[in-house]
């Protein structure tokens, strides 16, 4: 693949972005059940992707996708809170079973129905505490285009290697805006390369391999025993009651996405010397919050300001971050702080501020007001 | 010795139809001469559902009801069409994905499902299922179920499934399995049994013949000759990037600072479409924009506004504060950015001419824009906007218009000379 060199303006949304990175990147399947506003997405989908299936519902669109990676391949969906809400004990299922995939979540204003045609970042405290335990997924979040490409791609690989759901966090704005935009700023994708268990003795599922995740093997290979379990399960994946190893793997299961933190920790820190100012936020809300900086800087006031990428598990660097501050903003746009409760609890140290807003994207001037109060 | 169970004794009550359908499911697979990994089983929650570890097969254990659904996912990753998937599922499951099964029936995947009706909840207590039979007592209907269960068989049978068949889990049952087994497509077999633990002890005297015979339901198959399942996919694109106009900076513009821009008219109307034609005419014009929709939930009806950004620089945030100019050609496109019409203290206000303005600090200029058809208004009132502000070029948008093979569907010749005879007059 060249590197696409001259200058390339196209108009664009994030969801061709998305769909076209998720491809170059080794997604091969998409199971699609439509809801505004990941649409765009679905119809790109159904263009791009080698397999499209059309599933009658939200359920059956987690199992079915759970049935394809465990066939080895990396299935992908679209949803926004309604459907999500109907996926998460599948969710579940393929977090136990540690199969791959990805889901894109595209938020929008609720609760329940809410508003389907409204952007909206009302998810975080359900993506926190969504796996029964209070185990962790990856959730990969995305602010600009670029990040739209890079992550994307990041998001399949990252499945792939963790053997587990990932869900990419996005919301309506950046899935259906048309921004002007040049491609040739667009890295290459490096494809996946899955490599199966190949070993000479029989495949153990849920063996802890390198970093506690176990090789995987296709449930349709013809050479080994594979068995997939749901339920509390041994290293072998028959269903256990609480025996030692059962509980064993699944305390791996919640190692597992932590120890490898560092090696999906992405964020961006644009920090100015001598600042005691933070701005933090993360996708939509982060392009207001750019901006407002800028102004910030403009007017002589210094100010820093942290963009996580990797929302969930939440980085260790980012408290690290926060913790040099004197006054932090989070700036995202719901009406409770959610990021900032998922980092520091429902009662927030006196030195952390948020920014919110509903039915409207949180605006430069409100998070500037903020940080120059 | 059985290639397909590692064990005889398999961990069911005695008298459980479950333990018989496991070693007929096994004595069948073994005489169609299957390996054991030839075949994924794949198993619901339940009593039925333990037998995995008892199995030499691929095994799969997932959730309660969705078992068909798992297996169906397998069906469509499956390479080898030599490969058997099994669905071993309860009438509680059936129950609550049955769903499930009717769509796995409908599309006629290749995979049987083996349902073990045994009447009733048998993990949970020996509640009341959907299967369950008129009449027939459980730990929730003591004096028996008032209502009839559901007709699965005719249910699949009638959703499209290849092969359909009820018996009762008496005697050997391998050879009806393996009937079911041998199906290129989707095959269900309903095994009616009775629940030794519940069953029995809230119908003590009852006889399966007996409860099946009275329940209607009778053993018996039905089949639907079709095609299996084969995946039929429309053309693929290369890259999606492939459809895109790569717009090069043909055209000049004097904008120096971002300007902000709403147009608002009536979904249907095309104010997506002219949006979009002039958000192409700004980059074109060597600008960045950013169009950012806003309508109801519904088609066609009620307002519909896309929000513009156009900048020389770079754009982050795209969320508009305070427009520069509202461009409004209808009813509900008034009503929808009425409030920010009275808020706004400058800038520039394009209204229909039969619109009445609210209060507003913007400098209000009222056009015929609805002259040239709803559909068009937007167009011609983006024209007109283009002519008063100067940013960018009519030829611009006009080239646009008909570099996209749109030049026919829109009077844009029309609106050209509309335009051209307001700018001569003002």
């Amino acid at each position: 693949m060249q590197r696409m060199t001259d200058r390339k303006n196209v108009i664009i949304d994030g969801s061709r972005i998305v769909i076209e990175a998720m491809a170059r990147a080794g997604a091969d399947s998409f199971i699609g059940y439509p809801i505004t506003p990941a649409n765009l997405l679905y119809q790109y989908a159904a263009q791009r992707l080698p397999l499209m299936l059309p599933a009658p519902d939200e359920i059956t669109t987690l199992q079915w996708m759970s049935g394809l990676s465990a066939c080895g391949r990396i299935p992908v969906t679209a949803t926004s809170f309604p459907g999500f809400a109907l996926m998460i004990e599948s969710i579940n299922m393929a977090f136990m079973m540690e199969l791959p995939m990805v889901i894109i979540l595209v938020q929008r204003l609720g609760p329940a129905t809410g508003t389907a045609t409204c952007g909206a970042q009302g998810d975080i405290a359900l993506l926190k505490g969504m796996i029964s335990g209070g185990h962790q997924l990856p959730v990969l979040c995305p602010y600009d285009f670029n990040d739209c490409w890079n992550l994307s791609a990041r998001a399949v690989s990252l499945s792939a290697q963790l053997r587990t759901p990932v869900v990419f966090l996005t919301s309506k704005e950046e899935m259906m805006t048309r921004k002007s935009f040049d491609l040739s700023t667009l890295d290459d994708i490096e494809p996946l390369k899955r490599s199966y268990y190949s070993g000479d003795k029989p495949y153990t599922p849920y063996k802890p391999g390198e970093n506690l995740v176990p090789e995987f093997l296709p449930v349709t290979n013809d050479r080994w025993q594979v068995r997939l379990n749901a339920s509390t399960h041994n290293p072998e994946g028959i269903l256990q009651h609480s025996s030692k190893e059962a509980l064993a793997n699944t305390r791996r299961l919640e190692e597992k996405s932590l120890r490898n933190l560092p090696d999906y920790t992405i964020c961006d820190l644009n920090e100015q010397k001598g600042a005691e100012i933070l701005i933090v936020s993360y996708g939509v809300t982060a392009a207001a919050a750019r901006d407002a900086v800028a102004v910030i800087r403009e007017s002589g006031k210094k100010i820093s300001m942290l963009i996580p990428k990797t929302i969930l598990p939440v980085p260790d660097i980012c408290y690290k971050i926060i913790d040099s501050y004197k006054r932090v903003i989070f700036a995202e746009e719901n009406i409770n702080g959610q990021y900032a409760k998922v980092m520091f609890g429902e009662r927030l140290p006196g030195s952390i501020r948020i920014v919110g807003e509903i039915g409207t994207m949180v605006s430069k001037e409100q998070i500037r007001m903020e940080a120059t109060r | 010795m059985s290639k397909i169970l590692n064990t005889q004794a398999l961990p069911y009550c005695k008298g459980c139809g479950h333990d018989l359908i496991a070693k007929s499911t096994a004595k069948a697979l073994e005489d169609m001469g299957l390996d054991p990994l030839d075949v994924i089983i794949v198993t619901d929650i339940g009593c039925h559902g333990i037998i995995d570890s008892c199995l030499n097969t691929h095994t799969v254990h997932g959730l309660h009801g969705r078992s068909v659904a798992l297996g169906a996912g397998i069906a469509f990753g499956l390479e080898s069409p030599e490969q058997k998937i099994i669905v071993f599922i309860g009438d509680g499951g059936s129950t609550i994905g049955l769903q499930h099964i009717l769509e796995a029936a409908r599309l006629n995947l290749d995979m049987t499902v083996v349902v073990h009706n045994n009447m009733l909840y048998g993990m949970t207590g020996g509640q009341t299922s959907g299967l369950t039979p008129c009449g027939f007592r459980t730990s929730t209907s003591v004096s028996g179920n008032p209502w009839d269960g559901y007709d699965l068989c005719a249910l699949a049978h009638k959703s499209g499934a290849a092969y359909t068949g009820r018996i009762a889990g008496i005697g050997d049952i391998s050879s009806s399995l393996g009937e079911a087994f041998a199906v290129k497509g989707f095959s269900l077999v309903e095994v009616i049994e009775i629940c030794p633990g519940y069953g029995v002890k809230f119908n003590p005297k009852r006889k399966l013949s007996e409860i099946i015979e009275s329940s209607g339901k009778l053993p018996g198959k039905w089949e639907n000759l079709r095609d299996p399942f084969g995946e039929v996919q429309g053309s693929k694109s290369g890259s999606l990037f492939d459809d895109l106009d790569i717009l090069g900076s043909d055209f000049k513009s004097s904008l120096e600072k971002p300007f902000s821009l709403i147009i608002s008219g009536s979904a249907g109307e095309g104010v997506q479409l002219a949006a979009a034609l002039l958000s192409s005419a700004v980059v074109r014009s060597g600008l960045n924009v950013t169009q950012k929709g806003s309508y109801p939930v519904t088609v066609g009806v009620g307002f519909s506004a896309a929000e513009l950004i156009i900048s020389p620089d770079p754009i982050g945030y795209h969320g508009l504060d305070n427009p520069d100019v509202i461009v409004v050609t209808s009813v509900e496109g008034l009503a929808h950015c009425r409030s920010r019409i009275e808020k706004m203290t400058g800038g520039m206000l394009f209204i229909d001419s039969s619109l009445q303005s609210p209060q507003t600090g913007a400098d209000v200029r009222s056009y015929d824009f609805r002259s040239v058809g709803a559909r068009a208004a937007c167009l011609y009132a983006i024209f007109i906007f283009i002519n008063s502000t100067g940013y960018i070029s009519g030829e611009s948008l006009y080239r646009t218009i008909s570099d996209g093979g749109l030049a026919d569907k829109i009077p844009v010749d029309k609106i050209r000379e509309l335009t051209d005879q307001w700018s001569n007059r003002g």
